[in-house]
Order: structure tokens, then sequence, then C-alpha cells
């Protein structure tokens, strides 16, 4: 499934925040959206997954659902969102219950997103007992169970430490490599897009326009962390990020 | 120069601590056996007068009276009846409205004002109206301490799903749950701290008005029994009743401490 965002613009009372957003998501990519904070990345994320309806523009799913999607655009949030009543394979089973009726079925598909997510040992833990990095697995295996057409990942990464997003980096490449899914990825951390993106969308400060669409060459799997080239281009990011951010650092906050 | 730094060094003080209040079980029953032991000995020593205090142990062999006799049971029976219907049906309207409040702009809008009205009228002071509503048996005390629990139990139950937190609930959307489900696996488990902690009030303010109802009207119940022993200054008789108001209330109050320990479990 692709996604096509057609002169999307936003506001929060007045309050301009996204403006004329034209952009393709391909099937089968990772898109990064950088950019400074408050150029409402995340605003634009949940318009894409239908949890705020954008003021002007349309956003369109294009093309059939991959088989057996429950859940077509699915999100993992920044802060986890995991139930803190419900176990790690709770919490998966809370996306699978509305949709699949047999407990059988359901355990099937939850031990399955535990052992790619290698949680397999943890499923009876509660969230409070796991580790930051663990519960992120968790909410990536959640969404990994609605098989999503599109994830829509919020800076999942942002809460870690950063050995831990290391880690999850390499992780979610693999998982990627393993079984190619389509991702919109919200970060403010330009190594984490270079690593990641099969194209970095570049939004100015608010209102949040389009910059500029970066593609980077190779497969995220083949990407290193020390590679000049992957320097190269994050500096380049940089260069168009930095004077939107000193002046978006300059601003008055009107919330949002 | 290294005699100079050795004589200056000094531990550094410590100054954390507390605001931790831990669990020590064996405090409670030292300090009530300890004032029951005043209260013996005093009697005992003419410290204290007779008129002033009856002898614990008089008390007791009361209770122990009125249980072999049955009394005890004739008293206590109709009021657990009567406690427990009035707090179920309070307890259960007051958590369905606190959600329907908590959950529609329009509800909370119509409903929030009209319960802080009825929330400071003293309920005992309707026991008359539901009198002529319900008529003169059990249903018009049910009906006082359901109203009683009601409010407090609202007021509780709305507050605690204002504070569920609202990631959570985008994340029950954004997974496709349906209404219900958001309500009953988010909302619900989420106010749950908040509903419980006020059921420790409203199950307190229900035992209030038992004893209350069954003063102004009532055969047999605790009520009764130490309205009775009142006017008789009788006051073994009204210690051993107002004994068996304070069991009760640590024993409402245990029983939410086991709800607590078992529904909340997932909180440290």
């Amino acid at each position: 499934m692709e996604l096509d965002l057609r002169h999307v613009s936003h506001d929060y009372g007045g309050v301009p925040v996204l403006d004329d957003i034209s952009l393709t998501v391909h099937e089968g990519e990772i898109l990064c959206i950088v950019g400074p904070s408050g150029c409402g990345k995340s605003t634009l994320l949940r318009l894409i997954g239908g949890l705020e309806r954008p003021a002007g523009g349309e956003v369109l799913a294009i093309g059939p659902l991959p088989e057996g999607c429950l859940n077509p655009l699915t999100f993992v949030f920044q802060d986890f969102a995991l139930l803190p009543w419900r176990s790690a394979a709770g919490n998966i089973s809370l996306a699978l219950e509305d949709h699949i009726a047999s407990r059988r079925e359901r355990k099937k598909i939850i031990d399955g997103v535990l052992s790619r997510t290698k949680l397999s040992d943890y499923a009876s833990v509660l969230p409070r007992n796991l580790s930051g990095g663990m519960k992120q697995r968790v909410a990536i295996a959640r969404a990994l169970a609605v098989r999503p057409a599109v994830m829509l990942m919020d800076e999942p990464l942002s809460a870690l430490d950063a050995q831990t997003r290391e880690l999850l980096i390499e992780d979610f490449v693999a998982l990627w490599e393993r079984q190619p899914f389509t991702s919109v990825y919200v970060t403010h951390n330009l190594s984490e897009a270079v690593r990641l993106g099969h194209r970095v969308a570049v939004l100015s400060r608010r209102p949040g326009r389009i910059r500029e669409i970066v593609a980077i060459s190779g497969a995220p799997g083949s990407r290193r962390r020390t590679d000049p080239q992957l320097a190269e281009v994050e500096q380049h990011l940089w260069q168009l990020l930095r004077d939107e951010a000193a002046e978006a650092d300059q601003e008055l906050v009107h919330g949002g | 120069m290294a005699d100079e730094r050795a004589k200056t060094a000094r531990p550094v003080p410590y100054r954390g601590g507390g605001f931790r209040p831990g669990r020590a079980g064996w405090v409670a029953p030292l300090v009530f056996a300890a004032l029951i032991a005043l209260a013996e000995w005093g009697t005992r020593s003419g410290w204290i007068g007779s008129l002033t205090l009856p002898r614990p142990s008089d008390v007791a062999m009361t209770l122990w009276e009125m249980m072999q006799t049955g009394r005890l049971w004739l008293h206590l029976g109709p009021s657990l009846a009567r406690l427990f219907m009035g707090a179920l049906i309070g307890v259960s309207a007051g958590i369905a409205l606190g959600l329907v409040i908590g959950l529609f702009t329009y509800a909370r809008a119509a409903l929030v004002p009209l319960v802080a009205a009825i929330f400071p009228i003293p309920k005992i002071a309707l026991l008359p109206l539901f009198v002529i509503w319900f008529g003169i048996d059990e249903a018009s005390k049910y009906a006082l301490i359901a109203f009683g629990t009601f409010t407090p139990t609202v007021v509780s139950t709305y507050g605690a799903v204002d504070n569920v937190d609202r990631t959570l609930i985008r994340m029950g959307q954004s997974f496709g749950l349906s209404w219900g489900s958001i309500v009953r696996k988010i909302v619900l488990p989420g106010a749950m701290p908040g509903i419980l902690s006020g059921l420790r009030v409203s199950l307190a303010i229900a035992v209030i008005l038992l004893v209350a109802a069954e003063m102004l009207g009532a055969e047999h119940g605790i009520g009764a029994f130490i309205l009775e022993a009142g006017s008789l200054y009788d006051l073994e008789r009204l210690f051993a009743g107002v004994a068996i108001l304070s069991v009760l209330g640590v024993g409402l109050s245990y029983v939410i401490g086991l709800a607590e320990r078992y529904l909340l479990a997932w909180r440290t």
C-alpha cells in the first residue's frame, strides 16, 4: 500500500503548524521525517494515521492491503504506550482481541512476533519490570502483530539511551531486511534518519513545509555507523536544519 | 599539605530518606492493645470513674454474652445486609455515572453541577422523604445508604477517569479498538486506583449512614442496639456496639486493601 499526501495543512486554534505538505510514501520504503522541534512532525504522523483530521488537503491510501492485515496504519509511540496492567504478551494480545476471536490463533501470532523481536522469554513480564529498550521492543512486536501496511513511528527511540538506541536500530534494520515493510519514521535524530531511511524529508520550522527530500543510496542493512558517506549526508541535513533549528529555539511556544 | 587536607576532611551529611512510609503490620495491634490496657488499668485503679468509661473486660463479657444468646447476630445480620445492599447499589450506580461523566461532554456539563449540589446535603436529613418514597421497611434504608455512597463514588470515579493516561487511549484508537474495548480494557483499569481509594471514603460514609438510619427507625441493627443501650445508660452495651462498628470499619478497610492488592498488583 502507498500513501499519498496532497496539500496537507493543519493548524491548532488558528496557529498554523503544517503548510501544504505533499508527499508520497512508496511501498516497502522507510521514509524518515526530520525537522526542528515544534515543526509539526508528530502532528503530520497523527494526520497520516487518522488520529487527527487535517484542516486542509487529504491523505490517501492507494493500493491493496497486504494479506492478513488487521490494522493498516499502525503506530509505535515514543513513550511506548504499553498498558502497565498487562504483561508483554497481554499488551500484544490487546491489539488482536478485537480482530481475532480464537485464543489459540492469537497465541500463535503473539508467539511469532515475540520471537521475531527476541522477547520470547519475557512474554509474561509486566512493563514496569522491563527496561526502556525492552518496552519499545514489545511495542514494536505489538505493531508487527497486526500486520500493518504502514508502520508510523513517532520518535520511537528518543526515550532510550544511546547504546540501547544503537541496538534497536540494528534490530529494526534486521526486521526490515527479513520482511520489508513500509514505514514513516519521525525523528529529530539525524544519524538515526540516515541509518534507517531510504529517503529523508526535511521540514522547516513552524509552520512545517517540506524543505527538501534527500534520497540515501544503499540498503539500510549495508550501512555502517562510521560510513563517511552517511556522515556527509548527515552534515548536509544538519546544514538544512541548522538555521531553522536556531530560529525555532528563539520562538515563543504557542502550545502544541 | 596532605595533613591540612586530612584535618578538614569530614563526612558528607546525609540528607535523603523519609517521605516513604513502609509497612509495619505489628504496630496497629500494639496500639489497640495499649489503649485497651490503659483503659482497663484506669478503671480498675479507680483513676477513671465507672460512669466515664466502662471496663474493657466488662465490655468484652457483654460481647461474649451477646454472642452466646444470639443477640449479636440478631442485630449484626440486618445491619450487614443493609450495608451490603445499600453500598452495592450506591457504588455500582456511582461508578457507572462517574464513567459516563468522565467520557461524555454533555453528561459532564449536565451532571457535574448536579452532583455538586447533591453532595453537601446531609443524606440523613432526607430519611423522612425516603420513608415516604420507599416505605418504612428496608428499602428506605437501602436508599439512604445507596444515596450516601453514590455521590462520593461519582466524584472519585470521574476524577479517576480524567487521570487515565490519554496516550494509552490514543494507542487503543490507533489499533482500531472498538469504543467498548477502550472503555473496558484501558479506561476502567486505568481508573481503578482512583475508584478504589474513593471506595474507602464511600464505605466509611455507608457505615455512618447505616447507624444513623437504624437509630431513626429500626427494631434490630447495631444502630438500634446502641441507641437503646444509650437511653438506658448501659455503658457496657453501648461500648460493645461501638466496638462492633470499629471492627466493621477495620474489616471493610481490610477488604478494600485485599481488592487493591489483587486488582492493582501491576503497581509496585
